[in-house]
């Protein structure tokens, strides 16, 4: 069938267009995985060649920037552990008891969290973590950020868990489970993809935060590398692109792992028992 | 197994009443099934059973144990829910075999109790598969194994079959039924499909509006409906309800209504009494309808509304002007031959009658 030359000439200006928004975007993130392997790379776009690892090499024997990769696990994780835990009991309470009130609990602590994790909060919260003693502490990070994170990690989990029927459980206590044994054989794993949404999320937002960590820390031994990454300047100031790169590149790796670990493992829902 | 017993259980949700006040006995081994419309209260009074609601006031006895405040799980109880709540991330011998875990019972033992009960219920060769990889039946199969794994004194079943395909529902109807001779159990079966607790009961319990209507055995329901509204709610199609206006004269009751030609009834005491309010209630099972002949002394006529043909029988549907329909279930092999009028024929002895309030009168022949 031949089409108007009306529909033609659309498709073909809308495919161009596309294709030009697609590679300004596209761009930088080829300069991402090339640069790193070439010992000469600047701003500019450029096929390594030769290709090499020597930026690597050099990354490597930076041992302050290595132990922040470390910082910056033992941070995200710390935080993630306390984020997943602490919202998964709570939004399954939220969700499943009859609390008056929870949807407005819900809604203003997720109003304030914005506040907590935000710049404008900085300096109550330096003073209490001062207060607390914790200053210069990986704990000071993780519950700063856990505090932060929560609310939002809560209200995500209560929608999704909000959606999952009653039955599986009351099937479970029917059958004779106590309902800590109903939540941790039936519920828990009907709410695993759930979870591992939050996680994810908490892990990346822990993972890429700079401001936090570099106010509640002082020494250089604690620092995660979105802050170390500033040790790829020169002392004037500008970056050491080819370095700067090759860390990056780095620092981007357990992210991408992680969605990719997540997406294999747990990228599935569980359908059919639940006939509707 | 064991008795179960309520004793006056009132259940609110806020405002919301959704049992006022009821009282019932089921005995050992009886297979009791709560039937009504939806919003009656019998899933209601089901959960109470099980102790996932608890009764705002009253109290539930088990076996003459007072479990109105004990968890689910130390009533002794099994059930299978309407949406089946398996779990989806165990497999079918995981699922069924649950009870037995969380009993303790080691993972040899207790698989080979599932494959036991999963090979009466046909479903031995699914065992590995997850929830989502059978089909409705097979899932539903699966729910019934979970609850008969162990013993229990008392089996729930919500609405169990209403997810399934017709051909599905009888079969599983009829394996139901066989269960329930084999095992004597003592059970309770919420369901709003009158068929379905015809075939299953030993007493049915109809529901209507939190109370229970009448609670008896399924003839005795049908036979005798204690309101207008078991009548209605029972039978398929249910019973044909004509309002009538009643007097009493000459020794005769007299009823009539547009369309209807009855011959006078032998009023007894009930009847007469209940004609003073000079409206009655008149019933007759569509069964009990024929195509009127020669001689037929009562009738009820009206225009052709549908003429369906099922098979072994026609239903045949009349409409009285703006008085209502009355359809009669007509069994023969010849095509019906109607007319844009019918005329339908039943005999004085399929009368059923209702008073002003909806409730039975008596027949002469009850005591």
């Amino acid at each position: 069938m031949k089409k108007p030359p009306n529909i033609f000439v659309r498709r073909t200006v809308f495919s161009a267009a596309a294709t030009f928004l697609g590679t300004v975007f596209a761009l930088p993130l080829v300069w991402f995985v090339f640069a790193p392997f070439n010992a000469r790379a600047e701003l500019g776009l450029a096929i390594p060649s030769p290709f090499t690892l020597s930026n690597f090499a050099t990354v490597f024997q930076n041992t302050f920037a290595m132990q922040a990769l470390l910082n910056s696990l033992i941070q995200a994780a710390g935080g993630v552990v306390l984020v997943g835990g602490a919202a998964t009991l709570a939004a399954y309470a939220l969700s499943r008891s009859p609390i008056p009130g929870k949807g407005a609990v819900t809604y203003i602590l997720l109003l304030f969290s914005s506040v907590v994790s935000g710049s404008a909060a900085m300096v109550p919260i330096f003073l209490i973590i001062s207060a607390a003693g914790l200053i210069d502490t990986h704990l000071a990070v993780i519950l700063v950020f856990a505090g932060g994170l929560l609310p939002t990690a809560m209200f995500i989990l209560r929608d999704f868990i909000d959606a999952i029927p009653r039955s599986y459980e009351e099937s479970a206590m029917v059958a004779g489970a106590s309902p800590l044994q109903a939540f941790f054989d039936v519920a828990l794993p009907v709410i695993r993809p759930g979870i591992v949404v939050v996680v994810v999320w908490a892990f990346v937002n822990i993972w890429g935060s700079f401001l936090i960590p570099f106010i509640l820390l002082r020494s250089d031994k604690l620092m995660p590398a979105s802050v170390a990454i500033y040790s790829f300047y020169s002392e004037a100031g500008t970056p050491i692109v080819t370095l700067l790169a090759a860390y990056s590149l780095i620092y981007s790796l357990p992210v991408i792992a992680l969605y990719l670990f997540a997406n294999w493992k747990f990228g599935f829902r569980f359908f059919g028992g639940i006939k509707s | 197994m064991a008795s179960v017993e309520f004793q006056n259980i009132s259940k609110s949700f806020g405002a919301f009443v959704a049992v006022p006040d009821i009282s019932f006995q089921i005995a050992d081994g009886e297979f009791i099934c709560l039937l009504g419309p939806s919003g009656c209260g019998k899933t209601t009074s089901l959960r109470m059973i099980a102790g996932l609601e608890t009764p705002s006031s009253g109290r539930v006895m088990i076996g003459g144990r007072d479990v109105t405040y004990l968890h689910p799980k130390d009533r002794g109880i099994s059930m299978v829910f309407q949406d089946y709540a398996l779990y989806p991330h165990m497999n079918i011998a995981d699922n069924i075999a649950y009870p037995l875990k969380v009993r303790g019972e080691q993972e040899t033992k207790r698989h080979a109790r599932a494959k036991e009960v999963a090979d009466v219920l046909k479903i031995g060769d699914l065992l590995k598969r997850l929830p989502s990889q059978i089909s409705g039946g097979q899932q539903q199969r699966t729910s019934l194994a979970r609850a008969l794994v162990y013993p229990s004194e008392v089996y729930l079943f919500d609405e169990p079959l209403s997810n399934l395909d017709a051909k599905l529902r009888l079969e599983a109807r009829g394996f139901l039924n066989h269960l329930q001779r084999d095992m004597g159990m003592t059970a309770v079966y919420v369901t709003h499909d009158q068929a379905e607790a015809m075939a299953l009961a030993t007493r049915i319990a109809v529901m209507d509006k939190g109370r229970i209507v009448q609670f008896a055995p399924p003839i005795e329901i049908y036979r005798r409906p204690a309101t207008t509204f078991v009548a209605n709610f029972v039978g398929n199609p249910p019973m044909n309800l004509v309002p009538v206006e009643a007097s009493v004269g000459e020794g005769a009751l007299h009823l009539r209504a547009e369309g209807l030609q009855l011959a006078p009834i032998a009023p007894t005491e009930a009847i007469a009494k209940a004609a003073k309010s000079g409206r009655m209630t008149l019933g007759v099972r569509p069964e009990h309808l024929r195509i009127a002949g020669q001689g037929d002394q009562n009738i009820v006529s009206g225009e052709l509304f549908a003429n369906e043909n099922m098979g072994p029988e026609s239903l045949v549907t009349l409409e009285r002007g703006d008085n209502g329909r009355v359809t009669a279930r007509i069994f023969t092999d010849d095509e019906i031959k109607v007319g844009t009028s019918v005329h339908l024929a039943f005999d004085t002895r399929h009368v059923t009658l209702f008073d002003d309030s909806g409730a039975r009168i008596p027949a002469a022949d009850e005591r």
